[in-house]
């Protein structure tokens, strides 16, 4: 296979386009909002508009995880509207069966991961089936709307820091968590290795399952923050409340720069990738007064002409 | 490897009849043998309109990693109201050909995107449909026409106890057999699918092959939209949900390769027959809803996992 093969020289100029990229399509969202209406640049404006940007970008992250071993994850939407529930019901009644519920759902993401290693399976598939498992859950759980989401998680969700807005704040650390850990650890270059040539790797005499288990049971656990963070804000929850953020996620990864093959992802544009996404799907069409008909296909022209631009720039354009 | 191993490694589709079959035999076993037949009946007329879309996304998904089309559900949307709007004006054949005109459309656009953005299928697809969503939305508002009553009918004949629409349904799976493993067109769609450039070296024409396999998908879709349409007495913007997973599944189960290449046409029958059957059964033991959709997911993981992938590196 080709796909691997590495430009020589330019590495850098690539590096440093793909990573630019994603900031500059968000610089462009805000200052398109902030032409549309200036006011709401400013602490309480940002802490309202990306409110829901912070479960965004941990299902983002989790989602990332996967694509790191060229995998999708059709079923994160359904697992973070399961999570939602466990937290809206369990954890606030009883939070030590709340919290083992959460880390068996953790163990059986890492287990999945295992299961589609071990039996080569296509994940895509697998997921999509597994889809209907969390959601299934969801339903037997919480037939109804309803729960109520633990106190300490709405105060966190609403605090208020000083001077940086929390969604911000929050935002940032979870793109310095997920980069210090997949781009700055020699696990983490392990870990983008199977996903880049997984031969090379298990030469080198490294568990390809323990690779695979580990990036499906990291994105079980950021999907559980992501469900927890979502019903935070939302304080009461419903089967269906994560059902939009399968599309949202992987989106959020390749406008962030990053590739369905070859363990090419980054956290930071991930990141970043949502935050437009947030701000361009709920703020951006609203100021815009597009009509609800339209919303949806705004959504997708917005992602086509992003993924336009990248063309355009030439970052994928050589590569066929 | 055990005979039967062998033996289905050798005919792949082999396993969906058979899991078919058992999970008729646990649904019949529960009612003491009543509706047997009927069960089958209305399992053959359902899983029809699962075979459609599902041949479709066989086509695409047998060109190779990552070709996949995630707008079906949009389309047979789109499709189904398009079709019940012109066939009230311009008759049934002009509906249906309009419904399929409609597809082939939707796909032709879904692989421009592909090609002129170079964006992965599995985006530019989810992205379209986001589009063919809004349209069909703004299109199909409140749009409440009945389909003609020739038609409805046409999509409810039975024939000795098997809809008219599975035969014809069947007699198109056996055109695409021959399509897929005795045309240049098919050959090069399994060409494509193990090795593109090889394909491409060895003069297949790459690029107009998969314009016309993501096409030939979407006028699949749109065809399915018409007759769902028929089928439910009425166009629904969501008509087509269900269609995403489904689509997938049945060309998994009947043992198509997600890598691309390898195609199994009776395979698809069987995955649909299994998965409507599954379906009928777990209705049959008057499970709920939530604990339905649970067991279906376990079930379509389990049967996954147990038929296994194909090892890596190949």
């Amino acid at each position: 296979m080709s796909a691997a093969a590495l430009p020589r020289g330019g590495v850098d100029l690539r590096r440093a386009l793909r990573a630019l990229l994603p900031a500059v399509s968000l610089v462009l969202v805000l200052g398109a909002i902030a032409w549309l209406n200036p006011r709401v640049i400013s602490y309480f404006g940002f802490t309202l508009m990306l409110n829901y940007a912070v479960p965004i970008a941990l299902a983002t992250v989790a989602q990332m995880f996967t694509m790191t071993c060229n995998d999708i994850d059709l079923s994160i939407g359904a697992f973070v509207g399961f999570v939602c529930c466990i937290t809206a019901t369990y954890l606030n009644d009883n939070p030590l069966l709340g919290v083992a519920l959460l880390v068996v759902c953790v163990a059986a993401y890492a287990g999945l991961g295992a299961l589609i290693h071990a039996r080569s399976l296509p994940a895509i598939v697998v997921t999509l089936g597994m889809s209907f498992v969390w959601q299934g859950l969801s339903i037997l759980l919480l037939p109804k709307p309803g729960g109520h989401a633990p106190m300490w998680l709405q105060t966190l969700m609403s605090a208020r820091p000083p001077y940086i807005p929390m969604p911000i704040l929050a935002s940032a650390l979870i793109a310095a968590v997920a980069w210090f850990g997949l781009m700055r650890t020699s696990y983490g270059a392990i870990l983008r290795g199977s996903g880049g040539n997984a031969t090379a790797i298990a030469r080198a005499g490294w568990s390809l399952l323990s690779a695979r288990a580990m990036l499906f049971g990291l994105a079980g656990l950021f999907g559980v923050f992501s469900g927890m963070a979502l019903v935070g804000i939302t304080r009461a929850a419903d089967a269906h409340l994560g059902d939009g953020y399968t599309l949202l996620s992987i989106a959020g990864v390749i406008l962030g720069g990053g590739e369905f093959v070859g363990g090419v992802v980054s956290p930071i544009g991930a990141v970043i990738g949502a935050l437009t996404l947030t701000l361009a799907s709920t703020q951006l069409l609203g100021f815009l007064r597009i009509p609800p008909d339209w919303q949806v296909a705004a959504n997708g022209a917005i992602l086509i002409i992003v993924l336009a631009a990248r063309v355009a720039i030439g970052e994928r354009g050589k590569r066929r | 490897m055990s005979p039967l191993a062998a033996a289905l490694r050798r005919f792949p589709w082999a396993l969906s009849f058979v899991g078919a079959g058992a999970v008729w035999l646990g649904a019949i076993a529960y009612t003491g043998g009543q509706g047997a037949g009927g069960m089958l009946t209305t399992a053959l007329s359902l899983a029809v309109f699962t075979v459609i879309v599902g041949l479709g996304q066989m086509f695409v998904i047998t060109l190779g990693p990552g070709n996949i089309d995630l707008s079906l559900p949009a389309n047979i949307g789109l499709a189904s109201a398009v079709a019940m709007k012109t066939m009230e004006s311009g008759g049934v054949a002009f509906g249906l050909l309009a419904a399929i005109g409609c597809g082939l459309a939707v796909g032709g656009a879904n692989y421009l995107l592909i090609w002129a953005l170079r964006i992965p299928p599995i985006i530019a697809t989810l992205s379209s449909s986001f589009i063919i969503h809004s349209i069909d939305i703004a299109y199909g508002r409140g749009l409440q026409i009945k389909p003609p009553p020739g038609f409805a009918d046409f999509t409810n004949i039975q024939v000795a106890g098997v809809p008219l629409l599975a035969i014809l349904v069947g007699l198109f799976t056996l055109a695409a057999g021959v399509l897929l493993s005795r045309t240049v067109y098919g050959r090069s769609v399994l060409a494509i699918g193990q090795n593109e450039r090889a394909a491409h070296f060895a003069g297949v024409k790459v690029e107009p092959i998969r314009f016309a396999t993501y096409a030939l998908c979407g006028g699949l879709a749109g065809l399915d939209g018409a007759l769902l349409a028929g089928y439910f007495r009425g166009a629904n913007v969501d008509i087509g949900d269900e269609y995403q997973l489904l689509s997938i599944a049945v060309v998994v189960i009947g043992g198509t390769s997600v890598a691309g290449g390898k195609a199994n046409v009776p395979g698809v029958w069987g995955g649909a027959l299994f998965l409507v059957l599954l379906q009928t059964m777990l209705n049959t033991y008057g499970v709920s809803a939530g604990l339905r959709l649970l067991l279906t997911g376990v079930i379509i993981v389990a049967v996954i996992a147990a038929a296994g992938g194909e090892k890596p590196g190949r």
